[in-house]
C-alpha cells in the first residue's frame, strides 16, 4: 500500500511539472576533448543527460556548442574522453550509427534536402523504419507500396502536428525561413528518436515563431517523453523550459544546474550573462 | 481549360503517389505509348529507325542510368563510356564464350559486369567528391579504352581489334529487320524507364537525393552513406551497361573501342545537363535534342540554299552545345524537363494569368 | 645506366610541361575554386590563334619576317585570351559565384565545348604548325662520363627552361605582387576579400588571363613540337593526374607533380610496359594519382579541407 501510494503521489508530481518523469541518465559524457589541427574546440568537458528532460547548452559564438552536439552524434570524433549512451561505452561512431540508436537532430544553419518536397524530406527521416529492398522497390508492388502508404500515414500525423499541410507539396527551399525550421524539426521526428538534438532551433525568428517552436519543443517532449538537449542563444526560453543548463566558454564548461542556479554563477555573469544579454 | 486537375480529388494515398496523378497526364503518356508502339512501326521509313530512333532511344537509355548517378546522388561520373563499353564487351563475351546463350541473358549479364566495374570505380566516392571524383572516373574511361584495345581476351582475339555480333534473336524472333530492332530497344527502354521511375520515387530514391543535397545531414539522419552511394554507382552502371549492349549489338553490329570513348562520356553528360538534371523525363528531352540538333543543322541550311560543310556543321554542334550547357546551368538547372513542367503549369491555369 | 637516365631526363622534361598546363588548373582553382576543365580548350584556342596569326599577320601588312610575325602573333593571341577571360567572367562566372564546384566542373566543360567549336570555326580545322625557331637536332652530353653519352632533345629543354622560369615567375607573382596576395585573399574568402574592397569581378578576369597566358606558352611549345591539331585539347586530361597528386591549391604542387607524372609516366612504360601489352602511359598517370587520392585526399600539398556543419 505505502509503495503504492508513493508511485501515486510521484506521479502526480510529475504531471504537475509538466506530465513528465525525469529519469536516470542516459547520456554520460566524460573528459571530452576536441581539436581541429591546432585549434582546441572542446577541452575536458563532462556533463550529463537523463531521460525526457530537456537540456541546454548555452554559451557565446565560438564556445564550441555545436561541436559538442557533433560529437554527441559522431559526426565529429573527441581525441580524449569517454562516451557513454544508455549505459554503453562508444568508441568511434559514424552519424548514422546514432541515428539507429534515436538520436535524431536539427542543424544551427538549416540542412534540409533543398531539391525535395516538404514531404520527401520528413519521408526521408523514417528511411530507418523502411524495410523493403532495392530490387522490390524497383517493381513497387504490393508490399512496397503499402509500406509507403503506411510511412506517409505517419508523416501526415507530423504535418498535422507542425500544423504544415498547406506546404506538403512544396520543394523546400521555396519555403519561408521559419518554415523551413519546422520541416527540419519534422524530419527528426519522422524517426522517433528518444533524444533529439536541436542546434539553435529558434535563431532568426521572430516572437510569434519563437512561441509556436517552443510550444512544439514542449510537446514533442511532454507526448512522446523525447529527450531534448538544445542550443539556445534566447536566454528567456532557455530559463523557462530547460530543466538544466550547461554553459561553455571557449571550448571549457564553466556552469552546470538548474537554471535558476546557473543564472547565479558568477562564471556564467562573467563570461555571458552580464556583458551580452 | 483541358488541362486541369480541379475536381480530380485524392481520396487515398495510393492514388496520391502514382507516377501520374493527374488523369490528362496519363491519357497523354498512354497515346505516346500508343503511337510508339503501333503508328511508328507501321508508318516509320528505314530512315527515321537506322538513324534517329533506335540512337535516341538507346541513349536516352544510357542518360537515364547517369542521371540516376548526376542528377539524384549528385556523383559526377566522366566515365559513363567506359561503363557502356564494360557492358557491351561483357555481353559480347558471354555471347561468343557460352552456347546457346540468349540474348536477354547475355545483355543482363553484359549489365552486371558493368555495375562490377561501376561499384569498383565508384569506391572512391566515399571518400572523394566533386571533382576528385570527377578524376576517378577518368581514370576509368582511359583504362577501359586501353583493356579492351589491347587485351585480346576481351575481343576474342579479334586480330582488326573490331568484334561484330549476328543473327541476334529474342524467344526466336530474330532481331534484324529496323522495325524489330527498334520494338526491342523500345520495349527494354520501357521497362527501364519503368523501375529507374520506381526507385526514384521510394525510399532508395529518397536516400539518394538526401545524399546529393546535403550529405552530413543525410548521414544523421541514418543514411548509410556508403550504401546510398554505391547502390546509385550500381544501378546507374547496371542501366548505363545494358544501354552500352544496345548500343554494340542493335544499333552497330560491329564495333571497336572508339565506340565508347571520353566524348561518348562527354555527350551523355551534357544530354543530362540539357534534358534535366533528377528527372527521368529529362534523360529523353536530352537525348532527343543531341540526335536532332546535328541532323536540322545539317538540313535547315539546305533548305535555305547554303549548304554547310560537316566540319563546319560539327563545330557549330559544338559550340552551340557548349553555350547551351553553361544557359542551362546558369539559367534552368533542371534543364528542358523543367522547362516542360512550367509550361504544363501554365497549361493548368491557362486561360487566367494566375 | 644511360639509357635509364635519357629517359629519366625526358619524362622531366615532359614534365615540366605538365606543370606548366596543371599550373593554369592551379591558379584558376586558387583564385575562384573554379576547376577548369577548359584549360585544354584554351591550349588549343591560344596554339590556333597563334599559327593562325602568325600566318596572316605577315599577309595583311605586307611584310616578311619571323620574328616581327611570331612577336605580333603572340601579341595578338595574348590580346585575345584576355578578351576571352573577360566574357568568361562576364557571361559565365559572375553568374554562377556560390554554386556548388560540381556545377562550376560542368560549365567549364561547357566552355570547353564551346571554345573547341569556336577555335576550329574561326581558324581552321588543319593540321598547323608553329615555328618560333626552336632548335630541332638533339645533342649529346655527358660523352665522357658514358659511351655513348646522353641523347637530349634540345627542343625539350628549351621548353623544360622556359616552364620552370614560367613557373618561378607565376610563384613570384603570387607571393609578392599586391595583385597577387589581393588573389589569395579571393581564394580564402570570397565575401570577405570582397568586404575588405577586392574588386572581385577584375581578380578573376586578371587570373583567367593568366591562366590564358599560362596556356599560350603551353600551346606554343607544344604545338611547335606536335603541331596544332585537335588532340592538344587533349593534353589537359593528362595534367588532371598532375593537380590531383599535387594539391589543387600548391604552386609547388603542380610543379613536382608534373615531374612525378612525367617521370613515372616514361618510365613505367619503358620499364612495366611490355608486361602490360604496352600504351599504358595514357592511364598510368591516373591509376598513380587515384590511389594516391586515397591515401591523401587533399594531395601532397594541398591544405586540409574539415567540413564545418
Amino acid at each position: 500500500m505505502m509503495m503504492n501510494d508513493m508511485a501515486v503521489a510521484a506521479q502526480a508530481a510529475a504531471s504537475a511539472s509538466g506530465g513528465r518523469r525525469i529519469g536516470d541518465v542516459v547520456l554520460d559524457l566524460q573528459n571530452i576533448s576536441l581539436r581541429f589541427g591546432g585549434v582546441k574546440a572542446l577541452t575536458d568537458i563532462s556533463f550529463n543527460v537523463r531521460e525526457h528532460e530537456i537540456r541546454s547548452i548555452i554559451g557565446p559564438n565560438g564556445a564550441g556548442k555545436s561541436s559538442m552536439l557533433n560529437v554527441i552524434n559522431g559526426v565529429y570524433h573527441p581525441q580524449e574522453g569517454r562516451i557513454l549512451f544508455r549505459g554503453q561505452e562508444r568508441r568511434k561512431m559514424e552519424p548514422h550509427m546514432a541515428a539507429t540508436q534515436g538520436i535524431a537532430r536539427t542543424f544551427q544553419n538549416i540542412a534540409l534536402f533543398k531539391g525535395m518536397s516538404v514531404l520527401d524530406n520528413i519521408m526521408t527521416g523514417r528511411n530507418l523504419k523502411m524495410k523493403s529492398n532495392i530490387f522490390q522497390q524497383a517493381l513497387y508492388w504490393g508490399a512496397v507500396q503499402k509500406e509507403e502508404i503506411a510511412h506517409r500515414e505517419k508523416v501526415e500525423e507530423i504535418i498535422d502536428f507542425l500544423e504544415i499541410q498547406s506546404v506538403r507539396k512544396t520543394p523546400v527551399g521555396q519555403l519561408p525561413y521559419g518554415l523551413q525550421k519546422r520541416v527540419e524539426l519534422g524530419r527528426a521526428l519522422a524517426a522517433e528518436p528518444t533524444m533529439l538534438l536541436l542546434d539553435e532551433p529558434m535563431a532568426g525568428m521572430n516572437v510569434e515563431e519563437k512561441q509556436d517552436m517552443c510550444r512544439f519543443i514542449l510537446d514533442v517532449n511532454d507526448q512522446f517523453g523525447t529527450t531534448i538537449v538544445l542550443i539556445e542563444h534566447d536566454m528567456g526560453v532557455v530559463m523557462d523550459i530547460s530543466d538544466r543548463v550547461v554553459v561553455l566558454d571557449y571550448g571549457k564548461k564553466i556552469g552546470d544546474g538548474a537554471p535558476d542556479e546557473v543564472r547565479n554563477n558568477e562564471d556564467v555573469i562573467r563570461a555571458y550573462l552580464g556583458t551580452s544579454h | 481549360m483541358l488541362y486541369r486537375e480541379n475536381g480530380q480529388f485524392k481520396t487515398s494515398y495510393a492514388a496520391d503517389q502514382q507516377i501520374f496523378p493527374i488523369l490528362q497526364d496519363r491519357v497523354a503518356i498512354g497515346a505516346l505509348l500508343a503511337i510508339a508502339f503501333v503508328i511508328v512501326p507501321m508508318f516509320g521509313s528505314e530512315y527515321i529507325f537506322r538513324a534517329i530512333l533506335i540512337p535516341f532511344l538507346i541513349l536516352a537509355l544510357a542518360a537515364l542510368g547517369l542521371n540516376i548517378l548526376v542528377g539524384y546522388c549528385g556523383q559526377i561520373s566522366l566515365g559513363t563510356g567506359a561503363f557502356m563499353a564494360v557492358g557491351a564487351y561483357g555481353a559480347y563475351n558471354f555471347l561468343v564464350r557460352i552456347d546457346g546463350m540468349p540474348l536477354i541473358a547475355a545483355m543482363l549479364l553484359g549489365g552486371l559486369s558493368a555495375t562490377v566495374i561501376g561499384v569498383l570505380f565508384g569506391i572512391p566516392s566515399l571518400r572523394i567528391k566533386g571533382l576528385y571524383l570527377a578524376m576517378a572516373t577518368l581514370a576509368a574511361q582511359f583504362f577501359t579504352d586501353w583493356a579492351f584495345l589491347r587485351i585480346g581476351w576481351f575481343t576474342n582475339n579479334s586480330t582488326s581489334g573490331s568484334v561484330s555480333v549476328a543473327k541476334l534473336n529474342v524467344f526466336g524472333l530474330p532481331i534484324e529487320s529496323p522495325v524489330a530492332k527498334y520494338l526491342f530497344c523500345l520495349v527494354v527502354v520501357c521497362v527501364f524507364a519503368l523501375m529507374a521511375k520506381n526507385l526514384t520515387r521510394s525510399a532508395i530514391g529518397r536516400q539518394w537525393m538526401a545524399i546529393r543535397d546535403m550529405d552530413v545531414a543525410a548521414a544523421v539522419i541514418g543514411i548509410r552513406p556508403m550504401y546510398a552511394k554505391l547502390t546509385a554507382f550500381a544501378v546507374s552502371s547496371f542501366i548505363v551497361g545494358v544501354a552500352g549492349v544496345l548500343w554494340a549489338f542493335i544499333h552497330l553490329g560491329a564495333w571497336e573501342p572508339a565506340a565508347f570513348s571520353i566524348d561518348r562520356s562527354f555527350q551523355l553528360l551534357f544530354m543530362v545537363i540539357i534534358g534535366g538534371l533528377g528527372s527521368i523525363m529529362g534523360a529523353f528531352f536530352g537525348a532527343a535534342f543531341i540526335i536532332v540538333l546535328p541532323i536540322l543543322l545539317d538540313q535547315v541550311p539546305q533548305w535555305f540554299g547554303i549548304p554547310l560543310s560537316t566540319a563546319t556543321t560539327s563545330h557549330l554542334v559544338h559550340m552551340i552545345f557548349g553555350a547551351l550547357i553553361v544557359f542551362f546551368l546558369i539559367v534552368e538547372p533542371h534543364g528542358l524537363a523543367k522547362l516542360w513542367s512550367i509550361g504544363k503549369q501554365k497549361l493548368r491555369l491557362w486561360p487566367f494569368p494566375h | 645506366m644511360g639509357f635509364f637516365l635519357e629517359t629519366l631526363f625526358g619524362g622531366l622534361m615532359a614534365g615540366m610541361l605538365y606543370s606548366l598546363i596543371a599550373l593554369g588548373f592551379v591558379l584558376i582553382y586558387k583564385a575562384s575554386g573554379v576547376f577548369n576543365f577548359a584549360q585544354g580548350a584554351m591550349v588549343l584556342f591560344a596554339a590556333l590563334a597563334m599559327a593562325r596569326f602568325a600566318e596572316w599577320i605577315p599577309k595583311w601588312l605586307g611584310f616578311d619576317n619571323l620574328i616581327v610575325a611570331n612577336l605580333l602573333a603572340f601579341v595578338a593571341a595574348m590580346a585575345l585570351m584576355i578578351v576571352l577571360a573577360w566574357a568568361i567572367e562576364r557571361l559565365c562566372l559572375s553568374k554562377l559565384v556560390n554554386q556548388e564546384g560540381i556545377t562550376l566542373l560542368m560549365a567549364t566543360l561547357g566552355i570547353s565545348y564551346f571554345l573547341d567549336g569556336l577555335g576550329q570555326t574561326l581558324f581552321g580545322n588543319d593540321i598547323y604548325s608553329i615555328n618560333v625557331g626552336m632548335p630541332k637536332d638533339p645533342a649529346m652530353i655527358l660523352e665522357n662520363v658514358f659511351e655513348g653519352g646522353l641523347l637530349l632533345s634540345k627542343e625539350d629543354l628549351i621548353a623544360a627552361i622556359i616552364a620552370a622560369a614560367l613557373v618561378a615567375l607565376l610563384a613570384l607573382f603570387f607571393q609578392k605582387t599586391a595583385t597577387g596576395r589581393a588573389l589569395r585573399a579571393v581564394a580564402d574568402d570570397h565575401q570577405a576579400a570582397q568586404s575588405i574592397g577586392i574588386p572581385l569581378n577584375r581578380i578573376w578576369v586578371i587570373v583567367w588571363s593568366v591562366a590564358g597566358f599560362a596556356a599560350l606558352v603551353a600551346g606554343i611549345i607544344w604545338g611547335s613540337k606536335l603541331g596544332v591539331q585537335f588532340s592538344l585539347s587533349l593534353v589537359a586530361l593528362k595534367a588532371l593526374p598532375v593537380v590531383i597528386l599535387g594539391g589543387l591549391t600548391s604552386v609547388p604542387g603542380a610543379i613536382i607533380g608534373g615531374l612525378i607524372i612525367g617521370v613515372g609516366e616514361k618510365l613505367s612504360e619503358i620499364y612495366l610496359g611490355p608486361f602490360f601489352g604496352g600504351g599504358i602511359e595514357i592511364w598510368f598517370a591516373y591509376v598513380l594519382a587515384l590511389a594516391f587520392l586515397l591515401l591523401r585526399p587533399q594531395g601532397l600539398f594541398g591544405e586540409k579541407i574539415i567540413d564545418r556543419v
